[in-house]
């Protein structure tokens, strides 16, 4: 079963944290949101956190200007 | 004299219990605050720690009498000339990481208007996971101009993100007033459809 990233299919992978999945996607921008499953992940979580088979994650890059 | 409006009673009454918090009153945030304000929002809790500078008028809605002055100030007295009735709650200091969303516990709606991405991080970081149950709007990407067919609301639960993935960073694209003033009034925009019809956060 393959888990979805901004709406796109990926495989599932492992133990693979939001941190591996970053490097995995290329969202190599410094600021971003990350949401999985509804729940907003901190940055402190990045390499702890593990994605569960089936999840749904979103990751927002956050330009500057206001 | 009071602002006057011609909608039905029901929709007045929704709009002036509301309470909203706008952090940042830069072009995102004056912009915002001030269709917030026309439109007979109740209350609005303003936070900036900044002055106005001369080239903050490209933008921001200020006036050329107002350089120098702190924007919560300038921006109370040009609130107040559109409805005197409004209930303006004045924060002048900076958000700082620990603290951020204190001022805000009792607004009913949260916009972000804040500048650099690393500070809007941190807000959408800190307000989100402490006031889950407030919905957060936020934007990403004001700068630039031409291609704003390229932007939409992404909305993650309680969390609205006015979005632009096209948009150059600040510091390298311009900041002008009708890419700034789309974002903001889509903001705005987002959180009186909060307010009339309620607040979807079922998909996430």
């Amino acid at each position: 079963m393959p888990i979805t990233v901004n709406n796109k299919e990926v495989d599932f992978i492992e133990n693979e944290t939001i941190k591996l999945l970053l490097k995995r996607m290329h969202f190599t921008f410094p600021m971003i949101v990350v949401k999985a499953n509804g729940k907003l992940i901190k940055k402190n979580e990045y390499s702890k956190f593990i994605i569960k088979n089936n999840s749904k994650v979103d990751v927002i890059h956050l330009i500057s200007g206001g | 004299m009071n602002l006057e409006t011609n909608y039905p009673d029901n929709i007045k009454e929704k709009l002036k219990l509301a309470c909203i918090g706008i952090a940042g009153l830069g072009g995102l945030g004056s912009n915002s605050a001030a269709s917030l304000t026309r439109v007979g929002i109740g209350k609005l809790i303003l936070v900036d720690f900044d002055k106005i500078e001369k080239t903050n008028l490209n933008r921001q809605y200020y006036f050329q009498d107002q350089v120098g002055k702190f924007k919560t100030e300038a921006l109370q007295e040009n609130l107040l000339r559109i409805n005197p009735e409004i209930n303006l709650e004045l924060h002048k200091i900076k958000l700082e990481p620990g603290s951020m969303s204190d001022l805000f516990k009792n607004a009913d709606i949260v916009i972000e208007a804040l500048d650099t991405a690393e500070i809007k991080a941190q807000f959408i970081e800190e307000v989100h996971s402490i006031l889950h149950h407030i919905p957060l709007i936020a934007a990403s990407g004001a700068a630039g101009y031409g291609n704003s067919d390229t932007i939409f609301t992404k909305q993650l639960g309680n969390l609205y993100i006015v979005y632009n993935p096209e948009a150059p960073s600040s510091d390298e694209g311009l900041l002008l007033a009708p890419r700034v003033s789309i974002m903001a009034n889509w903001e705005a925009d987002i959180a009186i459809k909060i307010i009339l019809d309620g607040n979807d956060a079922n998909h996430s």
